[in-house]
This record gives C-alpha cells, structure tokens and sequence, in this order.
C-alpha cells in the first residue's frame, strides 16, 4: 500500500504541474482544449491525492509500523477514533492532509462556480495546482515522505502524544486546516481576475463566498483550539498568544476585514486595490503561519519537530509574495474606483476605519511574533514577547473595534445627517454609558473590563436597535406577527442580519474575555477529607474537600484519580475528577511523561478548574490547583452564536442575487451619473 | 425476619454515614497508592511560599526556561513534571528572603539568564520600538487614511457641484424638496 501510495504522490504531483502549464497556458490562449484539460487535471490530483491518504490511513488501520510515520504517531492500542487523526497528527501526514484537502477544494471550486464565472476557472485550476503542487513536492523533495519506511520493523508504535487523544484535537487541526486551505480559492479567483483582466463586481461575488467559508473554518479552528487549549493542557485560559495560535489569527483578521470592505466594493464599486491586497495578504499569511508551524523558526508549544521543509515554505512565500504582488501593480491601472467618497461620516468610511484596526491588530500580532527574531538581529539579543506585551498592545486596539463594531451599523450609506446620527446614535449610546455606570457604582475599577462591557452594551444595543426596527416595519407593512417578522427578516435579509448576529457573538466573547481579569486560584496539598477554600470573584466561598485518589488501567494508559467534593457557601455542589495519566503502549511500557487531565465543572457564571498536581511521597496526600475562571461558558457560547450567524450570511438564497447585482450595478452608475 | 422500607433505608443510610465518615477521617498518615510512578513526579507538601501572591506575581513575569512559552508560576502550578519551574520558584524565594525587593529579584534574573528571561521585553533601547511601532503605524496610517478620505470628499463635492446644474435640469424638485426627501429617506431602516 505505502508503494501505492508513493506512487500516486508521484503522480500528483506530474498531474498537478501539468494542471498548472495547462491552466495558465489555456487562460492566457484562451484556447478550451487546454482550459479542459487543466481542469480534468484537477479533478486526476484529487483522485491521486486522495488514494494517497487512503493508503496512508489502511498503514496506520493496520499498524504497518515498518512505515516511520505511522510508529511515530500511533501504537497498537490508540482507541480507533484517534487512529483517523493520526493522519495529521505529524508533520509529513498532516501535508498530505493539506495536499489533499486543497485539491478538493480546488475541484470543488471547478464544479461548484456558476457558469457566470467560468471565465477565471482556467487560472483558478492553475493556481490551485501550482499550490497542490508546491505541498506534494515539500513531501517528495523536502525529507517529508510519509510512505518512509523504517530498516527494522518495531513490535510497537511510540503512540500519540497524550495531549493530542482529546477529541478538540480530532476537529481543531483538520478544521484550522481547511480554514488555511480554503483562502487557495479566494486567492486564486483574485490572480484569475488579475491575470484575465476582468475585475468587475463579478468576480467579487465569487471570491465572498469562499472567503467567507475559509472565515468560517478558522474561527471555528481557533475556537476549538482554545477549548482544547482550556481543556487539556491544565495551565486555564484559552488564549496564550503563542506564536502558532498568532500565525491562525493573522488571516482570520485580514478576511474578517476583506468582508467589512468588499460590501464597499460592491454597493459603490470603491476599494477594490485594496480588497484585492486583502486577499493576497490573507492567502500570504496562510503560507506564512504554516511557516511559523512547520519550520521551528520561532519557538512554540505547538509547532511541529524543526526540519528543512520550513525552507521550502519560505522559498515559496517569498516567490508567491513576488509573483502576486507584480501581477497586482501591473493591473493598478484598471482598478480604479468608480464612485468617489461624499462624507466622512459614512459607512464607507466607517468600514475603512474598521479595515484600518484590523489590519493594524494583525500588523501588532505580528511584530510582535516576529519581534523576537528582529531583536536578536538588531541588538544581538534574545526577548521574550509574551502575554504581557500582546494584552499591552493589542486590548486598547481590540476595545477600538469593538466601538466601531456598533457604530458602523447606525450609520447611512453615502452620507450621514447629524439628525440622522442623533436619532441612531440616542439609544445604543445612552445604553453602554448605563452599563458602563452600573459596573463603575458596583464597584468595578478595572478600566479594561469596564470599557468591553460598557462598549459591548453599546454594540449589543445598536443590533437588538437594528432588529427592533426591521421587525416592527415588517409587523407594520405585513401585519406579521414579531416571532415572525424576525424569522422572516433575517431569511429574506440574511447577510446583514447574519452579519448583525456575528456582531453579538463577537460581543459575548469580548465580554466574556474580560472574565480573565477576575480569575482567582489557590494551589494546596489535601489528604483524604481535608479541604481547601477559595473565594470566587462574586464573592461565594468554594470548599473543595479531597475525597481520595484510586488507581485503575483504561485503554491504553494507567490512570490515577483523584475525587473533590465541592460545596459553595456550605450547599453542595457537586464533585470533580481531576487525573493523572501515564500512557503506555501495548506491551505495558511508559510511552510518554505523565499527563493531566482537568476536572471542570462549567456554569454560567464562573468554572470551576481543578489540576492535580501530583501525589506527595506515592501516598494519597495530593497537590491542587484550584481555579475559579469566570464567564469561560460564555466564550464558547460566543463562538457558536459567530459561527451561527457565519452559517445564516454563508446559506444560500436570502433573495435573488440578479436583484441584488442590480441594486449594487445601479448604485455604481448612479454614482457614475453624478 | 421482615424489614420494613423505613427502617431498611435508616439503617443503609447509618452504615453509609459511617463508611463515608470513615473515608473522610484524614487525620492520620494518607495510605500509599500501589503505583506512585504512574502519578508522575513525587512533589512535596504546598508551603505558605507557593501561594505566596507577592511571590507569584514576580514569576508571572519570568518565563520559565523549560521551552513551555510559560511563565514561571502557570508553569509550575501547570505542568508538574517540569524540573525547571519549581527550581526557579525556589530561587525567586531565596531571593526575597534576602531581603530583595520584586525589582531587584527580576534584575537578578535578568543578569544570570538573560532578557529573555522577561515575558516582555523592558521598555528602553530598541525594545520601545516593540512597543510603539504598532501604534505609531496605525497612528500614521490612520492620518493617511483620514487626508485621503477628506480629498476623496473633496473630489466628490467638486463633482457634485458641476453636475449641479444638469441635475437640476433632469429632477422637478426644488433643493427644499429634495432635502426633505433626503430626511424621509433616512428615517427608513437603512
């Protein structure tokens, strides 16, 4: 199977380069002999690619440990479910994951784009390919071949890394991925227009939709890598702005400021060097977190062991950077706008300063990710840019965002009357600066959890403004009942109240975020029905008693248990596990370092967090750590009302699209009248 | 012999009360467990020092050397396999017992493993740039963006008051009308 599989990377990769001549060559020509055939070749890389990772995965089914990967990262009793994620749980796995993943989208791209677009699909099955392409080469050329096979055959794998045998790690990867995969498509619809010089509203209709299913998969990938982040490592936040987690962060900013602007592009025909700068940036960064990952060039938890394909990686960025950005400033001249600004106080002007925070967070996140190698450059000297630095630069800029978040709303198309503003303005206003005095007279002084409750007030406020006024036009014009009027007026209108509704997603986890400034934890050594007390930031007194520690082998690891009992101001409250896990393989040897499992008990208001440290002197005397982290629910709640409004903008329909290429078209001309 | 329901269930709930009360004694010395091993590394009994809040907010701001990215306290109170983080813990001790202050422990730091020993970089020399450039690009960006906003504005006004006249000619509306249009307009929902 593993010849198979070589194979077939062999012939992706002949396929995929061939894909590439074929595309641009058939584009360019315009002849469709070409165009076809670059586009059966994506269809061949799929075919070839994907019998690739079925081999890989049958090797790792069938525990060929004679294959270096699949002894690497697997042992005879990994539990079935992380068997499947195995595939991409190592660095030479995970890019076939990737080349796979990508050629799918790249076929997907081919079949799904409406005949209306067809015009760009030849370059679009070019670029693709040439990426696919650049993935397959990394495993054939860069030392990455995850067919390797070892001289001896091991009785055993060495087994997954414990923290990776959680089931955030099974979709936190693969959905990141496909995050980073899916801004191809985007990327190679701008290089099509580009290159085709046909850069109408047209293609912008094409290229939003995919961005918007790569925003999607990010932020879902980020959000599940902060809940596996809370829930497996022990340390209790979600967030360290560890290189790697920066690296993801870096496009979701850039395409979440490529949907604010690309709105401008289509309603006034304006922006469109930018939006356009936007996604290549976004496909860059991409390349440039894999980077980060795969090279080991700067330090983090996350990254995978440090190899040469980091160099391939860089070659390609910087060759992708230069191609790009050439072809761009080559095509400046017929991306001129075809409306002009009338005020500044405007929603066009709202959305650019919107873009300007953006693209200034991820500017910020990533000087400071490369800060340290700038300064071993610069003053010979090696710094360290954590947590500290990040919340210095980054939560007055976050706080800023989340302002205009509820400002752009309120504010008109073209130009905005000061009446118009006041009237907009009055409730969402008046309703932040309550919230923001409520928490000042109850006593909170922390000016940054202040401002993000207050400001998330505000934003809240102008979408239920938004809501309300939709509702009670279709209650009036209709006679529908509100219930209704709501369902109906976020179906037929379901990007801007999609939108509206990822605006409170983001609201609840800014507000949620600052429940980290509260934490409070205590660590202490208990025996069996001894307690400990902590004093939660509300004010309640937590008793955790420890209950005793049993012993007992499960699957593939020997686990030591510890019980808490927990009562809250003297009431129980329940009780919590927390464990020790020693991994083994199937021959009963220690394959890794004791890991931790957490014991949470989740609640509206705070979580209850509680590590075990360890056993003093092998006797049931343990060590604990105990955490009260408020509003943590809240995080995760906040992401499943984004992604829930992400799902309402991305879902079909909402309205004929020819109705609204017309309103956006007329708009352009009447502006072009003027 | 019959036992009713009551007192079946007062007698079970007694023999519980008293298996638990027996549980949960921990007066004396805690049993061993058969596989310490498995536990991971054997740690001592917390000390007021541990939890010492002055204490943990001078290794907050170390990093702990073991590659975690952590810093020093989340390290050890994370991650109790770690042999570095309850060492740098000690030191950070030692030192105050000696009478240093929270500055003079992180200088101490700073002198024997280096800047990177800081989980931020301090403030002074090329590291300001660090801090600021992010602020000051945005600042610079922002007064470019703002200049060009005001001559796109510009451009458009210009625009509009040529167009004017030929406006005027096409729409039967006097500028009073049309403002009042403009007002109706924007009382819609947008």
């Amino acid at each position: 199977m593993t010849l198979l599989g070589y194979l077939s990377l062999w012939l992706a990769f002949l396929v995929g380069l061939w894909g590439a001549v074929t595309g641009f060559a058939g584009g360019l020509q315009g002849r469709a002999d070409l165009q076809q055939s670059a586009r059966r070749a994506v269809f061949a890389m799929f075919a070839a690619l994907a019998l690739a990772s079925i081999c890989l995965e049958t090797a790792i089914f069938r525990h060929d440990f004679n294959v270096e990967y699949v002894a690497a990262y697997t042992s005879r009793n990994l539990p079935t479910f992380y068997l499947w994620s195995a595939l991409y749980a190592g660095q030479k796995g995970s890019l076939l994951f990737w080349a796979t993943v990508l050629s799918l989208f790249a076929m997907l791209a081919q079949v799904l784009t409406s005949g209306r677009h067809r015009q760009y699909l030849p370059f679009v099955a070019a670029v693709t390919c040439v990426v696919a392409t650049f993935f397959v080469s990394v495993m054939l050329f860069g030392g990455a071949n995850p067919f390797e096979r070892l001289a001896f055959t091991p009785v055993d794998g060495r087994g997954m890394n414990p923290q990776l045998q959680n089931p955030g790690m099974v979709f936190h990867p693969p959905m990141l991925y496909l995050g980073y995969i899916s801004i191809t498509i985007p990327f190679a619809f701008a290089i099509a227009a580009l290159l085709s010089k046909k850069l109408e509203v047209d293609w912008l209709v094409a290229v939003r939709k995919w961005t918007l299913v790569s925003w999607l998969f990010l932020s879902v990938g980020l959000l599940l890598g902060m809940w596996w982040a809370y829930v497996e490592l022990g340390w209790g936040g979600y967030w360290a702005w560890d290189p790697v987690e920066n690296a993801a962060l870096l496009p979701w900013l850039t395409m979440t400021a490529f949907l604010h602007s690309v709105m401008v592009q289509e309603k006034r025909g304006m922006l469109k060097k930018w939006n356009l700068a936007l996604i290549i940036g976004s496909f860059l960064l991409s390349i440039f977190g894999t980077f980060i990952t795969r090279s080991g060039v700067i330090a983090s938890v996350h990254s995978f062991t440090q190899s040469r394909v980091g160099y391939f990686f860089l070659a390609f960025l910087i060759l992708a950077a230069v191609a790009s950005f050439t072809l761009y400033a080559t095509r400046l001249p017929l991306l001129e706008a075809e409306a002009k600004l009338e005020s500044m106080v405007s929603r066009e002007a709202s959305f650019l300063f919107n873009n300007l925070l953006f693209i200034g967070i991820a500017f910020s996140v990533l000087w400071g990710t490369l800060f340290p190698i700038l300064s071993e450059w610069v003053q010979g000297t090696k710094v360290t840019v954590g947590p500290p630095f990040f919340n210095q630069v980054n939560i007055p800029l976050g706080l800023a965002l989340l302002a205009l978040t509820g400002i752009g709303p309120l504010i008109a198309w073209r130009r905005a009357s000061i009446p118009n503003v006041q009237r907009q303005f009055a409730v969402p206003a008046a309703t932040g600066l309550f919230v923001f005095l409520i928490l000042l007279v109850a006593g909170m002084r922390d000016l940054g959890p202040l401002m993000a409750i207050g400001l998330g007030g505000f934003v809240a406020a102008t979408v239920t403004q938004e809501f309300a006024r939709g509702m009670g036009a279709r209650h009036r014009q209709y006679g529908e009942s509100l219930p209704l009027a709501a369902v109906r007026l976020v179906a037929r209108n379901r990007r801007r109240y999609g939108g509206y509704i990822v605006h409170t997603g983001m609201v609840l986890l800014f507000v949620a975020f600052t429940g980290m400034a509260f934490k409070t934890e205590t660590q202490a050594t208990l025996r069996p029905g001894e307690s400990a007390t902590l004093r939660s930031p509300y004010g309640q007194v937590y008793t955790f008693t420890h209950l005793g520690i049993s012993q007992y082998d499960a699957l593939n690891r020997r686990v030591t248990a510890a019980l808490v009992d927990v009562s809250r101001d003297g009431k129980p409250v329940g009780r919590l596990k927390t464990e020790k896990r020693q991994h083994v393989d199937a021959l009963g040897r220690n394959t890794f370092e004791p890991s931790t499992e957490v014991g949470i008990r989740s609640g509206l208001r705070e979580d209850l967090y509680v590590v075990l440290g360890g056993l003093v002197n092998g006797t049931e005397q343990a060590v604990y750590r105990f955490t009260i982290n408020p509003l943590v629910w809240w995080v995760w709640f906040g992401g499943y009302v984004l992604v829930f409004g992400g799902l309402i903008v991305l879902w079909p329909g909402g309205g004929p699209p020819a109705v609204r290429r017309t309103q956006a078209g007329y708009a352009v001309k009447l502006e072009a009248e003027r | 012999m019959s036992i009713d329901r009551r007192r079946f269930f007062v007698v079970a709930a007694a023999t519980l009360g008293a298996v638990v009360q027996d549980s949960l004694a921990g007066s004396g010395p805690a049993g061993k467990v058969a596989d310490p091993a498995s536990a991971g590394r054997a740690l001592g009994p917390t000390t007021a020092a541990d939890t010492d809040a002055a204490y943990q907010a001078i290794e907050k701001r170390l990093k702990c050397s073991c590659g975690c990215g952590l810093d020093i306290y989340t390290c050890r109170t994370t991650d109790f396999n770690c042999t570095y983080s309850p060492g740098l813990h000690r030191q950070v001790v030692a030192l105050a017992s000696e009478g240093k202050t929270a500055q003079q422990i992180i200088d101490a730091f700073v002198a024997q493993y280096g800047q990177q020993v800081l989980m931020a970089p301090p403030e002074r020399g090329f590291n300001l740039a660090g801090y600021w450039v992010p602020s000051l690009a945005i600042l610079v960006a922002g007064g470019f963006l703002i200049r060009t906003l005001r001559r796109w504005t510009r451009a458009a006004a210009a625009d509009a008051a040529a167009a004017a006249p030929a406006v005027a000619g096409r729409v039967d509306a006097s500028p009073a009308e049309l403002e009042r249009l403009r007002r109706e307009l924007e009382r819609l929902p947008s």
